[in-house]
């Protein structure tokens, strides 16, 4: 028997920085929100600007005009109380008229990677459809799918999945170019 | 932050061996579903010289962890052993490995000089007394030889089996970290057996579904460095990345190649409809392959390139789909209960595996590419994106446990269903892409 086989080698080593970016989402801009209620925050209690209590606050939209839309299993149709939370972002979103927004659409864990991220683009879309039937303008909404990869309730029940089918309508101070 | 990978390139030219002694009594034919492995002996290879000490051992317990992993075999204990195999030439007691019936054995030698080392080795049928195929040498470097290992248990591999070999072979995947709620993960490569983890990118952007260039050179992946879904691809030699898709307003995902490495086929998702492109890699053009108002998602070329299996829920739910890798008419090919999603042709040509959902469960799955004979390989609470090993062999897969603390792994299943096994990974590890055989 022979020992018949060569062997060619080669080596290389290469040394690479990877690049660094700031945090692609999460919403930065939004932390430290006045814990307190919007709806018990009178005239006379002296409004913090920013705060729940200011009704042109990000903090306001999040917790007094609602700013998440659920959805039934496998569906991107709007419910009705999904609509009527949309007609209360309309209203804010024309009253200010400074913000722009992207519309995060959310899959529950029950699916497919893709196929959650192509949920999510459509739940995403159904918000920002309605939106813009009821006069805000396209120019100031955009629209990106997490698909399954970011929930907010982590168990494996119905009671965190109708959570986590979500559209959140995410503020961004200024328009966009 | 700033992360430093250290990638070394272990290239391995192998001449083919002249002598293919295939036909022996010994074989183990995998079609016909093995029950019983096959006991083997594989003693600590012989050091040629003083530096090949600490590989005498290693190489060895590599070469009887690729066999055994696979299910077929099954190591004889090394305390049962009468004889010692001290030198490579020396002629084999065949009636020592008989009496503790070891059927296989495979002996070796090492040398290192330096930073070269050379490995030989030969694989005997014990019960016919005879040698099957001819020995063979390969040489490779002090920290390459993993690869070299590797390439031993695949010859022994192909030798007994007939069929192709895979044991030196690379799978990058997801690497994860942190709680269901704040994942992180971030592009890692590994030896196909979780040996040699590097990190390929930060974790600071999501990245989904990382998808191997036909030649293992490069890799497509989905990041949201943007903030939104897009195709980049990587080369794995440089760890340079460049994104491929960014059409303003539209996001991309599910990106793979074609067989010849030319031709990305991936989704585009825009204003509420996810369609099939294809995308010509030097140009940068693109080509619309399907417009239904549906989800068309999860695309996979065959291997001849001419045909694109994908999911589409066109029909309510997510089903699995051919068509013309230029698009046009798709035939639906499943029908049975459930969903059916993430269909991935099988390097032979022969089979689709695809990931089930049916009565809150999830299976990996195999067809035919009629749709027919459809076989759950798997079950469990999420089993999803199967990739198949270079010989069509073996799907290694993610299975994520349920729950608040749930976390995902890597698994591999043999496609006759047997030897379920986890891959072992540091953390979390999802999305796997099966490399190519190394050459």
């Amino acid at each position: 028997m022979k020992m018949i086989t060569k062997a060619v080698l080669l080596t290389s080593v290469i040394a690479l920085a990877a690049c660094s970016n700031k945090s692609d989402f999460e919403g930065d801009d939004f932390t430290d929100l006045n814990a307190s209620s919007g709806a018990n925050a009178g005239a006379n209690a002296g409004i913090i600007p920013g705060s729940a209590g200011d009704p042109t606050s990000i903090a306001f939209f999040q917790q007094s005009v609602g700013d998440r839309v659920l959805f039934e299993v496998d569906q991107s149709s709007l419910t009705a109380q999904g609509r009527a939370t949309l007609d209360g972002q309309t209203g804010w979103l024309m009253t200010n008229s400074d913000y722009t927004a992207i519309i995060e659409g959310h899959a529950d864990e029950q699916g497919t990677r893709e196929y959650n991220v192509a949920l999510g683009e459509r739940r995403a879309n159904a918000v920002r459809d309605y939106l813009v039937s009821k006069g805000v303008p396209s120019s100031r909404l955009r629209v990106v799918s997490f698909g399954k990869e970011r929930p907010i309730e982590v168990c494996s029940a119905e009671g965190c999945y109708a959570k986590n089918r979500r559209a959140v309508t995410v503020l961004a101070a200024g328009l966009t170019g | 932050m700033t992360l430093r990978v250290l990638i070394a390139v272990l290239a391995i030219f192998t001449l083919p061996f002249a002598a293919l002694a295939q036909n022996g009594p010994l074989r183990i034919e995998i079609t016909e579903g093995v029950v019983e492995p096959m006991p083997f002996a594989a003693p600590n290879f012989v050091a040629e010289n003083p530096a090949a000490n600490e590989f005498a051992e290693r190489l060895a317990r590599v070469v009887v962890s690729d066999l055994a992993g696979t299910g077929l075999f099954r190591e004889v204990p090394r305390d049962a052993y009468i004889s010692q195999i001290t030198s490579f030439d020396a002629p084999v007691q065949y009636a020592d490995w008989k009496a503790i019936n070891a059927q296989a054995l495979v002996t070796g030698a090492v040398n290192v000089n330096g930073n070269s080392v050379n490995v030989k080795f030969r694989v005997y049928d014990v019960f016919s007394g005879t040698e099957i195929g001819s020995g063979l040498q390969f040489a490779g470097t002090t920290q390459g030889w993993r690869r070299m290992a590797h390439k031993v248990a695949d010859q022994v591999y192909t030798r007994i089996t007939g069929e192709q070999p895979y044991f030196d072979s690379r799978v990058v995947y997801v690497s994860e970290q942190g709680p269901k709620d704040k994942r992180r993960k971030r592009l890692a490569i590994m030896d196909y057996d979780g040996a040699n983890v590097q990190y390929l990118t930060g974790s600071e952007h999501l990245v989904l579904a990382p998808r191997f260039s036909p030649t293992g050179d490069r890799v497509l992946y989905t990041s949201y460095e943007t903030g939104f879904p897009r195709i980049y691809v990587l080369d794995v030699g440089s760890v340079q990345r460049r994104v491929l898709e960014s059409q303003e307003g539209s996001m991309s995902f599910a990106p793979r190649f074609s067989p010849n490495g030319q031709t990305v086929v991936y989704s585009l998702a825009s204003g509420g409809n996810t369609d099939i492109y294809r995308m010509d890699v030097a140009s940068g053009s693109s080509t619309r392959l399907t417009s239904a108002p549906s989800i068309e998602t999860a695309p996979s070329y065959s291997p001849d390139g001419s045909q694109i299996v994908f999911e589409s829920d066109r029909s309510g739910s997510q089903q699995i789909y051919i068509m013309s890798a230029n698009g046009g008419e798709a035939k639906r090919i499943s029908f049975g209960n459930g969903r059916y999603g993430t269909p991935v042709w099988s390097p032979r040509g022969d089979l689709i595996a695809f990931t089930k959902q049916s009565k809150g469960r999830f299976h990996i799955g195999v067809m035919r590419t009629d749709g027919s004979e459809e076989r759950l390989l798997t079950a469990s609470f999420l089993d999803e994106g199967p990739t198949w090993s270079p010989n069509g062999r073996v799907i290694m897969f993610t299975r994520e446990t349920q729950g608040a603390s749930g976390a995902s792994s890597l698994y591999s299943v043999d496609i006759s269903g047997r030897n379920l096994k986890r891959i072992p990974t540091d953390g979390g590890a999802s999305d796997p892409s099966w490399s190519p055989l190394q050459r």
